[in-house]
């Protein structure tokens, strides 16, 4: 009946989870489930994008193993959807970059840093390369402003479209196809992404080593997500910066870029450590620890990018920057081509996940789909 | 944590058996009132807390509604709810003061870290009367547990009791058995609150006969009522029907033990029921399910061999809470009586007489409908509707046992009371196995966990003075 043994084993659990409902209160999974009776596979993407992975549902299980009917809704789910990532890839035949996913990632990141590398080495001076620089421009006298920005839009705009497509096949799978995302429910979407607000296994923390919750992994995730978020930022003012007032970088310590991209960076460098380190005392049996490689190319590439930018930072003015600048840029250019094709997807899959969820709440389920205008 | 060994080495100032919510709430009691205190459970960890593990709410009276009761609920109504279930079956004073300690029981729980799922919108149907655990019994229960660690109550698992040393109505020790060994405990004063004896089922034979063998237990497979039966029999006075158990009708293939909430079925009302003979036994349609489920465990248990069909047709079958096991389904009556292993001669008959008996009427699952049947024997009274939509769904039933009613007789300092009326000096009983001086018949959803919640606190308060006196 289902296409995976993942999605027979959640179809299996939501029957029995639909039965119980003692979870209900928990997150938003189980008031969704409720709403449906059967499970196809859209359903199960959905709600598997929709678990926070908070654990709590596993500690909480009367029926959790060893007894029989074995359930366990948080393995199953995170299995599910990292199942569902490669699902919605873009194009499909780049799906199978999620299977092997650690191990792509860290080979498109080692060539992507080489390629910096080697190409500053052939095209600047290595006299140039090697030596300090200070003042504005400084950057641009290893690599010329022009040259990054196509580089580096060009890489982008293709991982925007990947990830547009990527969406609209998930919006499609998990039944949304033919509504539209409303503006209340995005809004509702954003402050419960913004907030975590699921991963608190209603209210008490997630859970971690064992059955003592903590709110640690909310912490540590919040600093990766604004982390992210500050660097992002600090690019674009950069580029404004540059545009309309025709301010080059290296800017001042006190300049916004530099005060969004140095929080961020600390943000960066933080978060992924602290979630690496939850991740390896977490127990394993409500984990699906199959996926481990994927997870730890997501979090090792945004380390590394937060910590080379911040050694950039502090080495700006040293004549190793031209080689840190070299690192720095390989990791995000590397990170721009696969944000599509690995963890990265996950927060834009459970946004999505999130805004759905908020529309049925609103509007019920099925979800009305939008009236046409007569023409 | 030390050692089992060597706990049990210790003397104690309080030793509890079990580890439900009774045993917990008396257990947290005593060593907050600086007891020391010893919790042995006979089962291991995960299944650790009975039955309390599958419960969903408790029942408490209030004079406001709160972030999750949605309305005030006063001492007397919940007394008028508890008379009518019981039929006066009901220890006035202790019922009373059942009712009276459970408006503290909101305040406790939240104070010892259990925390209630908020009632959105009213829908929860018991939102009123019941306050729902968040995440249900077990996540209750590891919240106590949580708190019970943090006071300093050490628990062993895998330690039932099996053996009590009672001098002229005084606890002297217990036997307890652990990894294949016996062991000695001292303690100066005793809380059983070990629950029933529902998953004894050699126990259960001795009420109703054989025919018990065919019953599926609902809760734990460690209540065995061995802690009951030593009180018993240490000349610990009686209270409630030894022969009477809470019996609701459950799907067939739940397992034997620890299905739990999930395996219940609410589908008889919109269909019929027939026994292994292809022939109905009970009007179906007498009252809406809730107030029903609890007499469908007998009717089941009475017919032969201890199973009966629910049947129901296309038109029915999203109309009840899904159910964990799929229905039998087929497209025609004699598939199914085939699927059923039921004489189709006989099923097509009862259904059609069925049908030929149902008079028009307008549906209406929210009411007393007026869907009924004339000339039937048993009539249908309600959402009678004809099963005649192909496919056909059928649901098997069993009798699911959820508690047994027979207890030891307490006082409201929950001492036990020994024959000769005499109370116990250190001797204390809370939850299922003393539940039958306030519950002596029927049940009231929810009041289990109170009255287990109340007891074990005055067994764990007055346990813990007299230790320490
Ligand atoms: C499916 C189901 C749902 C229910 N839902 C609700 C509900 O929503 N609300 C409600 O109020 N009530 C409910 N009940 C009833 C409720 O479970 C009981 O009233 C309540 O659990 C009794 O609490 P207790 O602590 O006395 O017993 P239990 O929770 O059953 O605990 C008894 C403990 O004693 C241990 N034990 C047994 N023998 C020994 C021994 N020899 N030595 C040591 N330990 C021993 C057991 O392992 C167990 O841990 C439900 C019952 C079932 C079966
Ligand atoms: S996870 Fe377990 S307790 Fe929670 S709803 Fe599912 S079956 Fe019930
Ligand atoms: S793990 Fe947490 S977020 Fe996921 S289904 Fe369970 S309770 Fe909900």
């Amino acid at each position: 009946m289902h296409a995976t043994e993942d999605l027979a084993e959640a179809d299996r659990l939501m029957r029995i989870c639909n039965a119980c409902r003692y979870c209900e209160g928990l997150c938003a999974v189980f008031p969704a489930m409720e709403k449906r009776r059967s499970f196809a596979q859209g359903d199960l993407n959905y709600l598997a994008n929709l678990c926070h992975q908070c654990g709590a549902c596993y500690f909480d299980c009367q029926y959790a193993p060893p007894h029989e009917f074995a359930v366990n809704v948080p393995k199953t789910l995170s299995k599910v959807r990292s199942g569902s990532y490669g699902l919605y890839a873009w194009p499909r035949a780049l799906a199978p970059l999620f299977e092997r996913n650690g191990l792509a990632i860290a080979l498109v990141a080692a060539f992507s840093v080489a390629a910096f590398i080697f190409g500053f080495a052939a095209w600047t001076d290595a006299g140039v390369l090697f030596s300090a620089h200070h003042g504005e421009g400084a950057f641009y006298r290893i690599m010329p402003h022009a040259a990054m920005a196509w580089l580096f839009g060009a890489a982008f705009l293709y991982a925007v479209v990947a990830l547009v497509m990527g969406f609209r096949a998930f919006w499609a799978d998990i039944g949304a196809g033919g509504t539209r995302p409303q503006g209340l429910s995005v809004w509702q979407a954003i402050r419960d992404a913004g907030r975590l607000r699921y991963l608190d296994g209603g209210g008490v923390g997630c859970m971690n080593e064992d059955e003592q919750p903590t709110d640690m992994r909310r912490h540590y995730h919040h600093a990766t997500f604004y982390g992210f978020l500050a660097c992002f930022a600090s690019t674009l003012t950069a580029t404004f910066f540059h545009y309309a007032f025709g301010w080059e970088a290296p800017y001042s310590w006190y300049s916004l870029p530099v005060v969004l991209g140095t929080l961020g960076g600390i943000g960066l460098v933080v978060g992924p450590l602290g979630l690496m380190r939850a991740k390896k005392t977490r127990d394993k049996t409500m984990t699906d620890t199959s996926r481990f490689g994927m997870d730890v190319a997501f979090l090792a590439m945004l380390f590394a990018i937060g910590a080379t930018g911040l050694l950039l930072l502090f080495l700006r003015a040293t004549p190793l920057m031209g080689t840190l600048l070299a690192v720095h840029l390989g990791f995000v250019f590397g990170f721009f081509l696969t944000m599509p094709y690995g963890k990265f997807v996950h927060g834009l899959y459970r946004f999505g996940a999130l805004v759905r969820y908020a529309m049925e709440e609103r509007q019920g389920y099925p979800v009305p789909a939008p009236k046409r205008r007569a023409a | 944590m030390p050692e089992p060994s060597e706990l049990f080495s210790r003397s104690w100032d309080v030793l509890v058996a079990g580890g439900g919510n009774a045993a917990l709430c008396a257990a947290i009691e005593a060593a907050w009132s600086g007891a020391s205190v010893l919790v042995v459970e006979a089962a291991p960890k995960f299944y650790r807390g009975g039955n309390t593990r599958h419960t969903r709410n408790l029942r408490c009276a209030h004079d406001e509604a709160n972030e999750v009761l949605t309305g005030p609920y006063p001492e007397e109504e919940l007394w008028e709810d508890l008379l009518r279930v019981t039929g006066g079956e009901t220890d006035e004073e202790l019922a009373r003061f059942t009712i009276a300690r459970s408006k503290e029981l909101w305040d406790y729980m939240n104070a010892q870290g259990v925390r209630f799922q908020p009632s959105i919108g009213g829908t929860l149907s018991l939102g009123r009367t019941n306050a729902f655990f968040l995440g249900g019994g077990r996540a209750m229960l590891n919240a106590l547990y949580r708190r019970a660690g943090r006071l300093g109550v050490k628990v062993v698992y895998d330690a039932p009791l099996t053996g009590l040393e009672i001098e002229d109505g005084v606890f002297r020790s217990a036997t307890v058995a652990h990894g294949g060994r016996d062991y000695r405990v001292k303690a100066k004063a005793f809380v059983g609150a070990a629950g029933g004896f529902e998953a004894n089922i050699e126990w259960l034979k001795e009420a109703w006969g054989p025919e018990a063998e065919n019953f599926l237990i609902r809760g734990t497979a460690y209540n065995r009522g061995a802690v009951l039966r030593l009180l018993l029999d240490a000349g610990v006075k009686s209270i409630g029907d030894p022969r009477q158990c809470h019996a609701v009708a459950i799907d067939a293939r739940a397992p034997k033990f620890d299905g739990g909430i999930s395996t219940r079925l609410d589908c008889v009302v919109f269909g019929i029921v027939v026994n292994r003979d292809g022939e109905r036994f009970y009007d179906e349609g007498e009252d809406f399910w809730p107030k029903r489920y609890a007499i469908w465990g007998r009717l089941v248990a009475a017919q032969p061999d201890q199973i009966a069909y629910a049947i129901i047709d296309s038109r029915s079958i999203d109309r009840f809470m899904p159910s964990i096991f799929p229905p039998i389904e087929a497209g025609s009556l004699e598939e199914l009586a085939a699927k059923l292993q039921l004489d189709a001669a006989r099923l097509r008959a009862t259904i059609e007489t069925f049908n030929g008996a149902v008079k028009p009427g307008s549906f209406d699952p929210a009411a007393l409908d007026d869907c009924r049947t004339e000339g039937l024997s048993p009539e249908k009274t309600h959402w009678a509707r004809t099963i005649s939509e192909p496919p056909y769904y059928a649901y098997p039933l069993r009798p699911g046992i959820t508690f047994t009613y027979l207890g030891v007789r307490v006082d409201r300092n929950a001492r036990m009371i020994m024959e000769g009326s005499a109370p116990s000096p250190n001797m204390f009983a809370a939850g299922e196995i003393m539940a039958g001086n306030v519950l002596g018949k029927g049940y009231l959803a929810g009041i289990g966990m109170t009255i287990g919640a109340v007891f074990g606190r005055v067994a764990g308060r007055e346990a813990g003075q007299h230790a320490r006196n």
